[in-house]
């Protein structure tokens, strides 16, 4: 996984609330059976026509809004389905963060499994990263994730809150199955442990 | 529980394998077509995708439903009804559906990809405790109100991001009196109200549901498993972060209207005005709901005209879901011009409901009798609608496009379903039966 550091980006506004995962990632795209080249598909609906043509009026089919890696919207982005196709389409795209002041809860987790920095602020706050962003290519907007700030243009610093262990994987980019594992004695005692107490549970097996 | 072709691909990448494969189960739903399965699978990605996951499921020995078995259907019907989802285990599939398991008892939460494969190689899964919240349901529902109906309404009263960060355990009387199809519909629904679970606290129809299923415990194995589950009830005086009481007699049959779960009405109400809306950004919503939707502010919502009816998906397509939406369609038939779809949840339940004779009664009202799969809940099969149809749908989302680009979705029961097919229109059922 990539680590996430620093980013100063172009930023691009989709004032919406409950923008959801079928919106981010409609499930017709869903048949690949890899995680990449899903950003020609992303916000599939908003962002072509009927004819298939390019919608000219949709921010990230503007420039200088097509290079954006930082994505502002408002409350609880990525509500619906789990597909974890919805962060991989927005990284395929070039999203790098998101900021909304709430998010679903899967979206969120999805999100920093693929290294895409989750960041939630008050919706006031939102707004005015929002008229930052339509000034484009004039106003970048930089993330430090290490201080967990937002840099306005203007130079004001916008504090966000983050979860210290989540902080900890996304700034040197580890797969947490690594972690995890390194904690496998500890598995197993408890799988020992259950095994004897419940040794009723079920063990799958189809011929 | 997984289908998830990118997480095989993770493990292989970092020669890891499963760590307990006898723990785990797949099954194909999602892009399967649910027409004759004699034939190959005509679209191409579609076909690549579950052969790819046939390949996987034999090099990491994973427990697996083939498509052409009996036991093959929507992972979340195949659980339970097999006994494989049980009270007290933690339950997790690369489905947002999962909570669906919860029903049982479980703690049963979707997960993304790249958790499957983090539970795939490490039988563990990293979480934060969630808050918790009860929702309450007391009372005795009336005529023509279901699980469905009663899950509506908590959707349409908490909203779509009520649950976020929870863990709902519904409770109460009315929840209590539900069969285990009925608690599965509710739970299922759980993250349309922002929740990743909802559960019911376990009691003798579960213990009832579960005894004698092909993978539960058997004989003095399941004597002592009900030991254990009858201690998974929730504390007297247990904190609850958030609680919510509903009485079951204020629910009426209960549809959605817009393009969110949480719009809903009763059956006998009207569609809102957005002029009365007093935030900008909800009228605006609302208004945009409105027009993709093809509605009139202000309109009754019984009389609207469907053209496809679709009874089925994870939500409601056990044979407890079938027999409702028999009883309606028994001795009617469908209206004129509308395309009404049964697609059972698994092959079990299919193969029941022909042995209860469902089938004919479908088959003579005139609706499409098909193959076990998720359908036209998702469009990401060949069932699909086309840009404007109206569904009258007892699927779980109503998101524009969700059922196919330009898709017009009603969520309903399958008791309403039916009654929509037969009539040709949004109808109150209780006017039926």
């Amino acid at each position: 996984m990539e680590k996430f550091t620093t980013l100063s980006a172009i930023a691009a506004a989709l004032p919406e609330a409950n923008i959801d995962t079928d919106k981010i990632i409609p499930a017709r795209f869903l048949k690949t059976t890899q995680r990449t080249g899903l950003g020609q598909h992303a916000f599939d609906a908003m962002r072509y026509r009927e004819d298939g043509s390019e919608n000219p009026d949709f921010v990230l089919n503007r420039d200088p809004w097509r290079k954006a890696e930082i994505l502002i919207t408002f409350d609880n982005l990525g509500c619906g389905s789990s597909r974890e196709h919805a962060p991989w389409a927005l990284l395929d795209f070039g999203i790098r963060c998101v900021i909304a002041p709430s998010f679903a809860d899967i979206f969120f987790n999805n999100c920093f499994k693929n290294g895409i920095l989750p960041i939630s602020l008050p919706r006031d706050v939102c707004e005015r990263l929002m008229d930052d962003a339509s000034m484009g290519e004039n106003a970048r907007l930089t993330v430090d994730l290490a201080r967990q700030v937002v840099i306005r243009p203007d130079g004001e610093e916008v504090a966000f809150e983050m979860d210290p262990f989540r902080k900890h994987l996304l700034l040197e980019g580890l797969d947490d199955i690594g972690q995890t594992l390194q904690h496998e004695q500890g598995i197993t005692r408890y799988e020992n442990r259950e095994n004897q107490e419940k040794s009723w549970m079920p063990s799958i097996h189809i011929d | 529980m997984s289908h998830q072709p990118q997480a095989f691909e993770g493990l292989r990448l970092a020669g890891r394998r499963l760590r307990h494969p006898e723990r785990t189960i797949a099954v194909v739903d999602h892009n399967v077509p649910t027409s004759d399965r004699t034939q190959p699978i005509e679209e191409p990605e579609s076909r690549n995708q579950i052969e790819t996951l046939e390949r996987n499921v034999k090099e990491f020995g994973v427990p697996y439903f083939p498509l052409l078995s009996a036991n093959q259907g929507i992972v979340h019907v195949v659980g339970p009804e097999q006994g494989i989802s049980l009270p007290g285990m933690t339950i997790v599939c690369g489905d947002s559906h999962t909570s669906t398991h919860g029903a049982m008892g479980s703690l049963a939460f979707g997960i993304g990809t790249s958790e499957v494969e983090h539970v795939m190689a490490t039988q563990t899964i990293l979480q934060r405790p969630a808050k918790n919240m009860r929702v309450i349901v007391e009372g005795v529902p009336g005529h023509g109100v279901s699980a469905k109906d009663i899950m509506l309404a908590i959707i349409g009263h908490i909203g779509t991001a009520g649950g976020t960060g929870h863990v709902i355990e519904f409770a109460g009387s009315a929840i209590r009196g539900l069969d285990m199809a009925g608690r599965m519909t509710l739970c299922n629904m759980s993250i349309e109200a922002g929740a990743r679970a909802g559960l019911v606290a376990p009691d003798e129809t579960t213990f009832e549901y579960v005894r004698g299923r092909p993978f539960a415990p058997k004989g003095e194995d399941f004597d002592r498993a009900v030991a254990y589950w009858k201690t998974l009830s929730t504390d007297e005086g247990a904190h609850f972060d958030k609680e919510v009481t509903l009485r079951a007699e204020d629910i009426s049959p209960t549809l959605t209207w817009g393009t969110s779960p949480e719009t809903v009405l009763p059956i006998s109400g009207t569609v809102p005005d957005p002029a009365q809306e007093p935030d900008e950004a909800r009228r605006t919503q609302m208004q945009r709901m409105l027009d993709y939707m093809g509605l009139q502010a202000g309109q009754a919502i019984s009389g609207t005209p469907v053209d496809v009816v679709f009874i089925g998906s994870c939500t409601n397509s056990r044979i407890e879901d079938l027999r409702a939406a028999a009883q309606v369609a028994e001795g009617r038939k469908v209206a004129q011009g509308v395309r009404a779809m049964i697609v059972p949840g698994s092959g079990n339940v299919k193969r029941q409901a022909e042995e209860e004779g469902l089938d004919k009664v479908f088959l003579e009202a005139g609706f499409e009798w098909r193959e076990a799969g998720c359908s036209m809940c998702l469009g990401m099969n060949p069932d699909r609608l086309t840009p404007g149809q109206r569904c009258a749908s007892t699927s779980n989302r109503n998101f524009e496009g969700r059922q196919g680009p330009g898709g017009r979705t009603h969520l309903l029961s399958p008791a309403m379903a039916a009654a929509a097919a037969v009539t040709g229109c949004l109808t109150d059922v209780r006017e039926l039966v």
